[in-house]
């Protein structure tokens, strides 16, 4: 049968799948690891044991609400459940069958119990278009993905001209989602341009940001939506064969790239003359083995290859000799993941999300002290503020915003004055940080920034692939200095040095991941330097979170020389007889774990 | 405007006009401008890690390395503003650094490439000194010492290895600041599939690889003079061991260099050239052999000790095809301490038989069991480079450049032009050739012209008419060409009769153990063609130049070996090849 007739057909027989009655349970990492696949066979069992006709329990993608995990929904009322174990399935397929709602699995905003899920407090201001069927198809099952108007993008894209299709691509908008920015119909349109018997279709799914799973969700919630894009990548470029270069830790949404790859080479979607057209391709999955630098796009095209994962010389770029020394066009996922939603609702549509330069939405990992961690999409434009407090629910430990920082190890920190900036590619990098992948995490009080911008640091040292200088020397000598004023051992012109540095290291390296290492120093430097001060000049952190400057004191008058620090300390370093005066602290031995501080029932132990 | 196929562009305000497809270092190059480059070789290592060539270029985004970005119509480079100069001093602090600053004790001394860039940059001090990356000394092999102290990670040695010897001993492990170039599994280069060449070390900008010297035990002999000493030099010293004392490159140095052995104490100087002589009277002889007698082709030469181990590695399906005949330097070795001990009625073992080789692999070579002669001896025991030799000689004050010339030493004193050619490639082949000349009456076969393969500069070919019939010969260089040939042969489809091998790119004047030229120098000189026309020159400049009509071999055979090929001849000149592992885990 012809494939425009068999979709149609899939479509036909599974009318209406948002509709029909479905317990959706979320498959994504972070409920797999809450033990969702439990509450899956559980809900499937009780389901089978009610005999429930007309009800399907199945795997979904991620909700993002990760941080109320495990997540049920019930459809087509969109019930949203949180946090649920194996044994509450009796109680949800109960209420489903009385036409009710288990209430003490519902969500609440403050005191208020919600219902549905797009009306809780976290999904009010978010727009999901990458994530579009995360949460409402089975990711394992291509059907369902074609039900609800998955391959019409292709079939559309199969009819246009390869320009008519870039233009598209130019009058939306879009920009590389992978963290630089660049308008992704350039992309396209060099790659296209060049004459070359052999071309390839990338993508770079190796999300290595620490915190960010943006690309894993869409991944393992929607893999087709990116497998569309690619094939129609490749009719846009000519090229015949695509590598999807997806990190070896992520091994669902591996597996469920395989089954969809399966899929679709079974309908026809992939392979030889594709909808009857002269059009071919094909595509493989290459595992990374877990080098940060392989998401650099020459690194992974090198590891694609068989060689170590370093980058190479930039120009000739990707375009014009890539993969295998041919053109290649290399885009992210979630790039890939929005493209069948422009090509299906035109370019116009999409520009129409946004802000003037930087179009449609982004996704966000938010991560660090907030309150609902998890994976957010939020139109372009939308403010720091509002993820913060109306989508991210505030501060989890109830203390002071401090800053945000963007971008992960390539970015930077955004502090309190910037929390109303909207965010977009320019105005980030106006501010000192950049959009990045979608890393988003939150820093309140007690976070120290000279620490922060080390711990970074430290990422990149080790990260760092050692065949440039500038970052292989470079950025560990940074580290020497950060981790010399974080132990009080700083001097004042190691601020200079520290600065010196980064400009060489930016200017000189040889890819991104170097000329982008210096940021979190930078930028802390540029808004806390004060606390840089403090740690070189008065020897103290002001956060209280650099161990080697923070003091454990006993207040002598509080202390009643009960001894209860003193058997708490693990390393014996109290000293002081029951009932006979005041105990001490020996500095020599503290390893400011902080244990003596939570005993001390008089309060006399403080940190400081 | 521009031709087509040229790009014109501006560097510091001066314009320069190149071919396309050349790059920013081409072009400044063109000019005299002295970029800074320390991992960049041509065609070999283009890379841009070490960042010491880059240049600002208007509207590009950010700076570029200029050895390997291309030059483009109307670029205006700079190559030195302060800003710039700045970021490059800075880089270049940065690799001093991490980097063993035993500058006084280092082999390198005086010729290494990061001392003469913080010359330039006229650095005073290195603002940002810090942890060293961990050391790894590798002494293990007989050939080759390796000591990641003094790396610097510009990986010319991983690519020369790779790319050019096809060998890949040694690879870039670990990430980031605990990178190092390394042999699989940490093993020792040793146990690795190193054939020991030494283009890694004759590559190396800085300290981290050299030779395994035996100088010291060599010293050590001279001074007590208990044994009788001999040394022989092979064919392509005498083009090189000048330059290690203020020479031109190409520098014939023959007489002054025995003037100088002699001075330091040998008892006899010899020339290899005349165990060249012997090898062809061999070869030539097992040639003519295999081919009217069907036995195995195309037969290989035997003489470069390099390509002897990559066969014995990597192709052991065809040892059966490499001449029997052992090595100029082992046949010498052997004449020496049978022959030659037998005439001057010195007891083998009383005489120190050592090599002036432009060779590291020869190194191993004297180690190979098969090649020791019946009563246990090691026909040389002692394998000097010119690298070392030239030290030695400076040591006890021994300036070769202004030395009178003198003659190698008798019995074995005179060799042919043929023997001299040994020492670059095609040479072992146009002294067969000559000999083969005679030996068969075909006079055409002395001027026989090659021409480069189609599919690899690094092979040369020709056809020649031996005994009635057309063969096909080549010479190749380099291992990676080699093997091209070695995988025609295994697969039996070589079109070949006869085949010269040599290890490295130009043969032995282009040898591990020959003066290191640094690679500013080799971008503006051939001085591979320098060294080998040194060669020719001797050559043209012989009345003899067939081995066959060498009186001191012809007088050999008369009076010990018979003929070519004689019951003792085969004892004593020729030896057997055996597999071995690529990688020795066993311990």
């Amino acid at each position: 049968m012809e494939l425009s007739k068999k979709l149609e057909k899939i479509r036909k027989e599974k009318k209406d799948l948002t509709k029909q009655t479905r317990i959706l349970v979320c498959s994504g990492t972070g409920c797999t690891s809450s033990k969702s696949m439990g509450v899956l066979d559980a809900l499937t069992e009780e389901v089978q044991r009610q005999k429930l006709k007309n009800v399907t329990v199945s795997k979904t993608g991620c909700f993002g609400f990760c941080a109320k995990g495990p997540i049920v929904v019930v459809d087509p009322d969109e019930i949203f459940y949180e946090m649920v174990k194996k044994d509450d399935s009796k109680d949800i397929v109960e209420a489903l069958k009385t036409g009710n709602v288990c209430e003490r699995l519902l969500a609440k905003d403050g005191e208020t119990l919600v219902k549905k899920w797009h009306e809780l407090n976290f999904y009010k201001k978010q727009q999901r278009l990458a994530l579009r069927n995360c949460g409402k198809i089975n990711p394992e099952d291509i059907e369902e993905y074609i039900a609800i108007g998955g391959y019409t993008a292709l079939e559309k894209a199969l009819k246009m001209t390869p320009d008519e299709i870039i233009d598209e691509l130019q009058k939306s908008g879009l920009r590389g989602r992978g963290g630089a920015g660049f308008p992704t119909y350039k992309k396209w349109m060099f790659t296209k341009q060049v004459d070359s018997l052999q071309k390839y279709v990338c993508c770079n799914a190796d999300e290595g940001d620490p915190g960010a799973f943006m690309d894993r969700s869409i991944l393992e919630g929607d893999p087709n939506s990116v497998i569309e894009a690619m094939i129609i990548a490749a009719y846009c470029i000519g090229a015949s064969k695509g590598y999807i270069y997806v990190r070896a830790e992520y091994p669902i949404a591996v597996e469920r790239l395989k089954i969809a790859i399966k899929q679709a080479k079974e309908l026809g979607l992939l392979g030889n003359n594709i909808f009857g057209t002269n059009f071919s391709f094909d595509l493989e999955i290459r595992l990374g083995a877990g080098a940060f630098v392989c998401g650099e796009e020459t690194a992974l095209m090198n590891s694609i290859e068989g060689m170590r994962g370093e980058p190479r010389p930039r120009p000739p770029f990707p375009a014009v000799k890539g993969l295998f020394k041919s053109p290649t066009l290399l885009n992210n996922v979630e790039t890939y993941a929005n493209i069948p939603e422009i090509i299906n609702k035109g370019g116009d549509w999409y520009a129409s999300i946004g802000t003037d330069s930087s179009k449609g939405t982004k996704v966000f990992a938010l991560g660090g002290k907030i309150k609902n961690v998890g994976l957010v999409e939020v139109p372009m434009g939308t403010t720091l503020r509002d993820i913060v407090y109306d989508i991210g629910g505030g501060i989890s430990t109830g203390k002071e915003f401090k800053a945000a920082q963007t971008g992960g190890p390539s970015g930077g920190c955004i502090p309190k004055e910037h929390l109303d900036t909207k965010i977009d590619y320019e105005s980030l990098s106006k501010i000192g940080s950049m959009m990045g992948s979608g890393g988003l995490i939150v820093m309140d009080e007690d976070t120290c920034m000279v620490n922060l911008a080390k711990f970074f640091l430290e990422f990149t040292v080790s990260e760092s692939c050692g065949k440039c200088v500038p970052c292989r020397i470079g950025t560990k000598r940074m580290l020497e200095i950060l981790t010399r004023i974080t132990e009080g051992k700083g001097k004042l012109e190691d601020i200079e040095k520290l600065e010196h540095l980064a400009s060489t290291i930016k200017s000189a390296s040889l890819c991104g991941l170097g000329q982008t290492a210096p940021n979190p120093v930078l930028s802390t430097l540029k808004y806390f330097r004060d606390e840089y001060i403090a740690h070189i000049v008065d020897k103290k952190c002001p956060a209280g979170e650099c161990k080697s400057l923070s003091k454990i004191h006993i207040d002598p008058d509080k202390c009643k020389s009960c001894s209860i620090c003193q058997r708490n300390c693990p390393v014996g370093a109290i000293k002081g007889e029951i009932k006979k005066g005041p105990f001490e602290i020996d500095e020599s031995k503290c390893i400011k774990c902080g244990v003596c501080m939570t005993k001390c029932p008089f309060k006399a132990i403080s940190k400081g | 405007m521009s031709e087509n196929n040229c790009v014109t562009l501006t560097i510091d305000d001066k314009e320069v006009t190149v071919k396309k497809g050349s790059t920013i270092l081409d072009a400044a190059r063109k000019l005299d401008i002295d970029i800074p480059t320390l991992c960049f070789l041509k065609d070999i290592n283009e890379v841009g890690a070490c960042r010491m060539c880059l240049v600002e270029v208007e509207g590009a985004r950010g700076y570029l390395a200029a050895c390997v970005a291309p030059a483009e119509d109307g670029m205006i480079v700079r190559t030195n503003t302060p800003k710039l100069l700045d970021t490059k001093k800075t880089v270049l602090e940065l690799i001093l650094s991490s980097h063993e600053k035993k500058c006084l004790t280092c082999i390198r001394n005086q010729n290494c490439e990061l001392q003469k860039l913080a010359e330039k940059f006229g650095l005073e001090d290195i603002e940002f000194e810090g942890e060293y990356p961990e050391k790894c000394f590798d002494d293990s092999s007989s050939c080759i010492v390796r000591n990641t102290a003094k790396c610097i990670l510009c990986k010319r040695c991983v690519n020369v290895c790779k790319k050019v010897q096809k060998v890949a001993a040694i690879s870039t492990m670990n990430r980031g600041f605990k990178s190092k170039v390394g042999v699989a599994l940490d093993m020792g280069i040793k146990d690795s599939t190193c054939v020991g060449c030494g283009q890694c070390v004759i590559n190396c900008p800085v300290g981290a690889l050299s030779e395994k010297s035996n100088i010291k035990e060599l010293e050590e002999m001279l001074s007590s003079h208990k044994k009788h000493i001999v040394i022989q030099t092979a064919p392509a010293t005498r083009a090189t061991i000048g330059e290690e004392f203020g020479e031109k490159i190409g520098t014939l140095m023959t007489g002054k260099m025995v003037s100088g052995l002699k001075a330091l104490g040998f008892d006899k100087v010899f020339d290899t050239d005349i165990g060249a002589d012997v090898t062809i009277m061999e070869e030539a002889t097992e040639l003519i052999d295999r081919l009217s007698n069907g036995g195995k082709l195309p037969m290989i030469t035997s003489c470069s000790s390099g390509w002897i181990t990559f066969a014995e590695k990597f192709y052991p399906e065809i040892l059966d095809h490499l001449s029997t005949t052992k090595s100029p330097m082992e046949i010498l070795g052997t004449i020496i301490k049978t022959y030659y001990a037998k005439q001057m009625k010195i007891k083998p073992e009383d005489i120190y038989s050592v090599a002036l080789m432009p060779c590291s692999a020869k190194k191993a070579e004297i180690e190979r069991e098969n090649l020791l002669l019946e009563n246990g001896l090691k026909p040389v025991d002692n394998v000097v480079t010119v690298r070392e030799m030239s030290r030695l000689l400076k040591k006890h004050n021994i300036d070769l450049s202004k030395l009178e010339e003198s003659n190698f030493d008798s019995p074995l004193g005179i060799a042919t032009g043929a023997g001299h050619i040994f020492g670059r490639t095609g040479g072992v082949m146009e002294a067969a050739l000559r000999s083969a000349a005679v030996m068969l009456k075909e006079p055409a076969l002395s001027k026989v012209e090659f021409k480069p393969s189609k599919e690899n500069q690094n092979i040369k070919e020709a056809k020649v008419m031996i005994a009635g019939k057309e063969i096909n010969i080549a010479v190749v260089q380099t291992l990676k060409a080699a093997s091209e040939i070695m995988d025609e042969i295994s697969s039996g489809d070589s079109k070949y009769s006869f085949i010269e091998v040599m290890t490295c790119p130009g043969g032995c004047v282009n040898g591990g153990g020959q003066p290191i030229i640094p690679e500013s120098v080799k971008a503006k000189t051939d001085y591979i063609k320098l060294r080998s026309s040194a060669l020719n020159k001797a050559d043209e400049k012989e009345n003899l130049r067939v081995s066959i009509d060498n009186p001191d071999v012809q007088k050999l055979y008369k009076d010990f070996f018979g003929k070519p090929n004689s019951e003792k001849a085969e004892k004593l000149l020729h030896t057997h090849y055996t597999k071995q592992d690529c990688y020795c885990t066993k311990k």
